[in-house]
């Protein structure tokens, strides 16, 4: 299902797209139960992050992604193990969905001895290898490039995995973007480039800076690359369209380019209180947010809210457990602070 | 053993490594069909294939992001960023990606890749095109600098380097490309971190690296012969991880230390190194170190204007005879 984009874009309007009761047998209960699973965790998780963060638990800065949840978990969803992805600093939601605990993502927030780095990366690097996690970037555009050297791997060894980079609009303005595409297409390389387009460049409206309507889709021809741009807060949809590129990129054929129409409830990061938006902007995504429209799809397809609702308690249980297992958690220990700077595991540079 | 230039070196160093190791790759702008641009690399797209040895766009961010996310998922990756000035525009992996995936990481993510770049003056290539640029790279923790100044160096540290498990800049001098030296026939393997001493003598030190090491050389043997004074020459090669002890025994031994670099004269590697000398070798010195750098200017086009820069063999060794009868 691809959004039809007017010349404004979609700045201040949902994708209006026709929600019929999609019965489609491709996805099956059992996925479509994971898929939501995932959307309610990171949401559950983000929400928490925020408490935390409002307590003075989470320091420094956190970028959430609260309405953006049905990219991160379709993306995950259509993955498979061993496949590898490169997010940006606004990576919570797709390090919780490659499978990394919870209290290991709100223990790194807390930078506790917990922590997925023991602290020592922070909210914006979150990394996780043995879930193919391979980092959270924070300088913009910076890990396009880099996905593109993980998929030159799996190419030049001959192995089947396929990397997924994900990043916002703002990144589509950056010449790291740019090479990365050409560079990506030119070696056929097995990476799906995945832009968030919610709308916003930190605090600016991305349509304010950039020259074409969308922003990662206008620019996919110059690449040679078909313009896919779909309703990102459609978990289904997302799902779908991302099996189809992992299935090109398997079979050799090379990269794809996708923007994911979504919004961003909160504010750029925690410092934003998000004044810029117009009035009625907000409430008229949060319409079609994305577990919401989820939820109700399933609903119409017959699954039990029971069912439903027992996923919603063990997602709350697990985030509880989580935090009173990070509150707990003691800071790191003072010994890590010189260690892992070079690979014999110290940080002497002379003798 | 046969006499090799330093740019034959260089693709000789690549082969002996990629023959040896499938995971290694090379890309870069050039360096393939062409041999690249200093003809550096000439053969290796034959002996190796284009699966191997891989032309680039001009994208110095998709190349040095490329390697990196190759290293860290399993190659060993050679990149080329033709003139070393120009990692100021891929300077984020430098200075943000390489040196902290590790680190931020908590020792998940490796990053075993050798960045090669042409550097330095002497070609009249003007500003843009011949900068030193070893203290753009040795300022950050984790990256280790490398700098050879004879074929045999470029070879064993070449191959150190790309068998080293951290990132490791590898900085090629340019004007070097033409020079010759004896090499050893069959495998050849350094160790990063070792200086080497190429001239004993007991009435000073002088520490060069690049280009300046032959300079280097050349004054201290016109001091000896016009002046009988005996310079002790010492090749850092490696400024991360740096010998400082070799370093510190020559100065305890000559008593006297001089610094001759490239670059300009903010910052120079030489400054780290004297302020080393100060913090633990203070009292083995008689008088204070000379750094002897190219002024804090922009390097000019004109061959007149370059020579009157960077340091010379004549300035070089004035400024050690000056400042040892003084």
């Amino acid at each position: 299902m691809v959004v039809k984009v007017g010349p404004k874009g979609l700045a201040a309007v949902p994708p209006q797209v026709e929600r019929q009761v999609d019965r489609q047998e491709d996805i099956g209960e059992a996925k479509r139960l994971e898929l939501y699973r995932l959307q309610v965790l990171i949401r559950e998780a983000e929400q928490r992050a925020y408490d935390l963060f409002l307590q003075n638990l989470v320091k420094g800065t956190s970028h959430l992604s609260l309405g953006q949840e049905a990219v991160a978990a379709g993306c995950a969803a259509a993955m498979q193990p061993g496949d590898l992805s490169f997010c940006t600093y606004r990576g919570h939601a797709h390090t919780l969905a490659r499978g990394v605990p919870v209290e290991k993502v709100l223990g790194e927030l807390m930078g506790r001895d917990n922590g997925l780095m023991r602290g020592k990366g922070g909210s914006m690097h979150l990394t996780s290898v043995e879930h193919g996690v391979m980092g959270s970037y924070a300088i913009i555009g910076a890990h396009l490039p880099i996905a593109c050297g993980a998929a030159w791997r799996a190419q030049y060894k001959r192995q089947s995995d396929v990397t997924t980079c994900f990043f916002g609009d703002g990144t589509t303005n950056i010449g790291a973007f740019h090479e990365a595409l050409n560079f990506a297409v030119i070696w056929k390389l097995p990476v799906v480039f995945v832009c968030e387009n919610n709308l916003y460049m930190e605090y600016t409206p991305i349509a304010d800076v950039t020259a074409v309507a969308s922003p990662a889709g206008d620019r996919a021809a110059a690449y040679g690359l078909p313009k896919i741009v779909i309703d990102g807060n459609d978990a289904d949809t997302v799902y779908r369209t991302m099996r189809a590129a992992y299935d090109r990129a398997r079979r050799g054929e090379g990269p794809s380019l996708i923007e994911c129409l979504t919004y961003r409830y909160s504010g750029h990061s925690r410092a934003d209180p998000a004044k810029y938006r117009p009035a009625g902007e907000l409430e008229r995504w949060k319409q079609n947010d994305p577990i919401k429209v989820y939820r109700r799809r399933l609903d119409e397809m017959g699954i039990a809210a029971s069912k439903l609702d027992a996923i919603d308690a063990d997602v709350r249980r697990i985030v509880d457990e989580a935090t009173e297992a990070c509150k707990k958690a003691p800071p790191p220990s003072s010994d890590i602070l010189f260690t892992d700077v070079y690979a014999d595991g110290g940080s002497t540079w002379r003798n | 053993m046969a006499e090799l230039t330093y740019r034959d070196a260089v693709a000789r160093g690549i082969a002996q490594e990629m023959a040896r190791d499938e995971d290694v790759v090379f890309l870069g702008e050039d360096i393939a069909k062409a041999g690249g641009v200093f003809k550096a690399t000439v053969g290796l797209l034959e002996q190796f294939g284009p699966l191997r040895v891989r032309d680039t766009p001009i994208s110095e961010q998709a190349i040095l992001g490329a390697a990196m996310g190759a290293a860290m998922t399993g190659l060993k990756p050679i990149a080329e960023i033709m003139f070393a000035d120009f990692l100021a525009v891929c300077y984020d992996y430098i200075a943000n990606e390489f040196p902290k995936s590790r680190y931020m990481s908590n020792g998940q993510v490796k990053c075993p890749l050798v960045v090669r770049v042409g550097s330095g003056g002497g070609a009249r290539f003007g500003a843009q095109h011949s900068q030193s640029v070893e203290n753009w790279c040795m300022q950050f923790p984790g990256l280790k600098v490398v700098a050879p100044s004879s074929p045999v160096d470029v070879i064993g540290l070449l191959a150190a380097s790309v068998r080293d498990p951290d990132p490791v800049i590898f900085v090629e001098h340019k004007s070097l490309y033409a020079s010759k030296g004896e090499v050893p026939d069959g495998e050849i393997v350094d160790q990063l971190g070792r200086a080497k001493l190429l001239r004993t003598g007991s009435d000073c030190t002088i520490l060069a690296l690049g280009l300046m090491v032959p300079r280097a050389l050349a004054a201290a043997e016109k001091l000896a012969a016009e002046h009988g004074v005996q310079a002790e020459v010492i090749d850092v090669r490696s400024l991360v991880p740096l010998d400082a002890q070799s370093i510190l025994a020559s100065v305890a031994k000559t008593h006297r230390v001089f610094t001759v670099e490239e670059n300009p004269r903010v910052l120079g590697w030489g400054a780290e190194i004297v302020s080393i000398i100060a913090d633990e070798a203070f009292y083995d010195l008689d008088a204070p170190p000379v750094r002897i750098t190219t002024p804090h200017i922009p390097l000019p086009a004109s061959d007149v204007l370059e020579d009157m820069a960077i340091p010379s063999v004549a300035r070089i060794s004035e400024s050690v005879r000056r400042s040892l009868s003084a």
